[in-house]
């Protein structure tokens, strides 16, 4: 293969922690691997050496969350064959998405910021799929860097990636955990939650809190908010649970929705 | 008369989203502005009415490279407002995951982030075909640090088992052993290191300036302790908004922290901290700052590698003996009663001192929270260093002269997603 008939590959950012692109730079030798059978055009976070569009494979991080980034996200997409989100951020609108519909943004940018009027900033976090068709989506936060290398061999090979959407209760089965639901009463998302992290949180003694966002196909929130409230959780406790770092994937914002009251309860407050 | 522009749109290897515009005419600086794109994500706002207990999940998320940092500002507040007694061996837990984070931060940016600069290359890939061997060994050592992070906390981005009151699970002696051999594999490597790190070019910028970080009387500060300055200042985490506020730059609107005394900028990170605490670096740590160049009192901010490579070794060093002697803390938690009132805490993330105040209703529910970065911190004296230093170079061509720019800003390892938690944003477009 000549020098120029590597695939062209570029990494963006919207908002987001960094986190995700970070698994990129995490992958270390596997990175310098990668270098030699992709050619990285595009990646703010580890090179200086930035080059316009075409790509053909375009790994896009973060939430879009301003009007610039409307425009930037329509350009991306335009300039890639294939684009890929990452992470929960891009793929369900992260954890800033926890401002989405309370009726807050306003109060929320008067809090953190002493000159509203200069921040620009749309109601709310987007994933990017709200935008432009995406051709793959990697969830979690952060997302898990053997599905990353995965999904970009894959795509090396030709092929698209395929990747497990089973829950995060498969993962603690066959490594062998102890419920920490069952057993010792936590509250845990697992059963709803998407596997990638290698069932992390029973694995520490804690339940899931819901990195991956919903699995699928099957996703009784129902019966598991249920099990939370006679656990002892308050309905909006059991809500607080769904809506957190995946708050906004559909499956959990219904769920949210149907034992909150769908509102926020106090004034946001000015520090 | 000639009138220059430096544009760099995309202010490159550094985390998150900036942009720097300098105008100059003649020998004169008309416009300078570090703006912050980096859309906001409103985490003080949304924190309100979560329970203290989510704290430690929401909170990393501001930042993937130092997520550790953030954590552990949050935990130490809150079982500071709850009176909380930790397990015995907690304290050294946490200090092992901070290490790993200071290990993996401080190499990143030694190596992938800002020694492209030095050699004029655009990135660690472009350097690894010319320094082949180097760049495989310091990427070894950034796993190491890595890898601590993954065993203590689960993960080495959003670790999973911080909790207020200790750990969801504490790490087994067995799963840390397996680190020592390669720890000290990564140990012998950094005189060597230390010693390439010298050979590289660097530009000057004495200065005077106030510098901050936490000091311990038993130990080089990270987790614990007391503020104190290069200038005699010393004051508590409780004390720190009375003695640091934010202050709105018309130029560039974006809030930067200053003295309340002297309504001078400060100075936070890595170069400080060795500054203050170097009698209490570890004895490798010591060799490697010397063989790197650096002896302390010193201001230049271009000798902030080297007092990264000088911690990443003082982390590897903690590493080892705290898994030496390692006892997991039983139970690894202790019980948690929420109390109204107010919890502040500074640790030091790798960039510098992180301060974060929580003021918690009795059921335990955040009522307010805030968070001042050592980004945010560091902004004003980034512009002042950049004014200081552009005047001598600026008989340089355009490419030269940005990329000097750009070193200046890079040697604070500006964490921009941190930062734009409270920076306000220059909109202005045209």
């Amino acid at each position: 293969m000549s020098e120029n008939a590597k695939p062209r590959v570029a990494v963006f950012k919207m908002a987001s922690c960094d986190g995700c692109q970070l698994q990129l730079l995490d992958a270390e030798e596997a990175l310098l691997d990668l270098a030699g059978a992709i050619d990285i055009v595009n990646f703010a976070e580890a090179s200086s050496d930035m080059h316009p569009g075409p790509y053909d494979v375009t790994l896009v991080e973060g939430s879009v969350s301003t009007p610039e980034q409307e425009e930037q996200i329509r350009q991306i997409r335009g300039d890639s064959k294939v684009l890929i989100t990452i992470g929960a951020c891009a793929t369900s609108g992260g954890v800033q998405a926890l401002r989405n519909a309370t009726g807050k943004h306003e109060a929320y940018i008067r809090a953190v910021y002493p000159t509203p009027e200069y921040v620009a900033s749309l109601e709310d976090s987007h994933p990017v799929a709200d935008y432009v068709p995406v051709d793959l989506e990697l969830t979690g936060c952060p997302i898990d860097r053997g599905e990353l290398l995965t999904a970009i061999t894959a795509l090396l090979q030709g092929a698209m990636p395929r990747i497990s959407t089973s829950p995060v209760c498969v993962e603690c089965k066959r490594r062998g955990y102890v419920c920490v639901l069952v057993a010792h009463g936590e509250p845990c998302l697992g059963p709803v939650t998407r596997t990638g992290c290698g069932a992390l949180c029973p694995g520490f003694g804690r339940g899931c809190y819901g990195c991956f966002g919903p699995a699928q196909p099957s996703n009784n929130t129902d019966a598991l908010g249920r099990r939370f409230i006679e656990l002892g959780l308050s309905p909006a406790e059991t809500s607080d649970r769904f809506r957190f770092i995946t708050g906004w994937a559909p499956a959990f914002r219904e769920a949210a929705n149907t034992f909150g009251d769908g509102e926020t309860k106090e004034e946001v407050r000015t520090p | 008369m000639t009138q220059r522009q430096v544009e760099v749109p995309v202010i490159a290897r550094v985390e998150g989203e900036g942009a720097l515009h300098i105008t100059t005419k003649d020998d004169e600086i008309l416009d300078l502005r570090l703006e912050i794109y980096e859309p906001p994500r409103f985490f003080e706002a949304f924190l309100q009415g979560r329970h203290f207990s989510e704290v430690p999940d929401i909170v990393p998320r501001i930042c993937g490279i130092c997520p550790v940092a953030y954590q552990m500002s949050a935990i130490h507040g809150l079982e500071q407002l709850f009176g909380v007694q930790v397990p015995d061996g907690t304290h050294e837990l946490r200090r092992l995951l901070y290490c790993g984070e200071w290990i993996e931060s401080h190499i990143l940016h030694i190596f992938l982030l800002a020694a492209p600069d030095f050699l004029e290359m655009h990135s660690a890939i472009e350097m690894a075909k010319e320094h082949p061997e180097l760049v495989k060994t310091v990427l070894g050592i950034k796993r190491v640090g890595n890898d601590i992070m993954e065993k203590v906390g689960g993960r080495e981005i959003h670790p999973v088992s911080p909790r207020v009151g200790g750990f969801s699970r504490a790490a087994r002696k067995r799963e840390l052993d397996p680190l020592l051999p390669r720890l000290e594999w990564a140990l012998e490597q950094m005189p060597g290191i230390a010693d390439f790190v010298a050979t590289l070019p660097r530009p000057e910028l004495p200065r005077q300036t106030e510098m901050v970080g936490l000091v311990h009387p038993d130990e080089y500060g990270i987790n614990e302790g007391d503020l104190a300055s290069t200038t005699g200042r010393r004051f508590t985490a409780a004390e720190f908004e009375q003695v640091s506020r934010e202050e709105h730059v018309a130029h560039s609107n974006a809030l930067h922290s200053v003295m309340v005394d002297t309504g001078a900028p400060y100075f936070v990170g890595p170069l400080a901290r060795v500054n203050l605490n170097a009698g209490q670096l570890t004895p490798v740590a010591t060799d490697v700052m010397r063989r790197a160049g650096l002896s302390v009192p010193e201001a230049d901010p271009f000798f902030s590698m080297a007092a990264r490579l000088a911690e990443a070794t003082l982390a590897v060093e903690e590493s080892i003996r705290i898994i030496r002697d390692y006892r997991a803390p039983e139970p690894s938690m202790a019980q948690v009663t929420p109390r109204a009132g107010r919890g502040m805490w500074v640790t030091e993330a790798p960039r510098g001192a992180l301060y974060h105040r929580y003021d918690v209703a009795e059921d335990g529910t955040i009522l307010e929270a805030k968070i001042v970065p050592p980004t945010s911190q560091n902004l004003r004296h980034m512009e002042k260093d950049l004014r200081d230093f552009l005047p001598g170079v600026l008989d340089r061509p355009d490419e030269e002269l940005t990329r000097l720019c750009e070193m200046v800003v890079r040697n604070y390892d500006p964490c921009i997603s941190c930062a734009t938690h409270f920076l306000t944003l220059d909109v202005t477009r045209l």
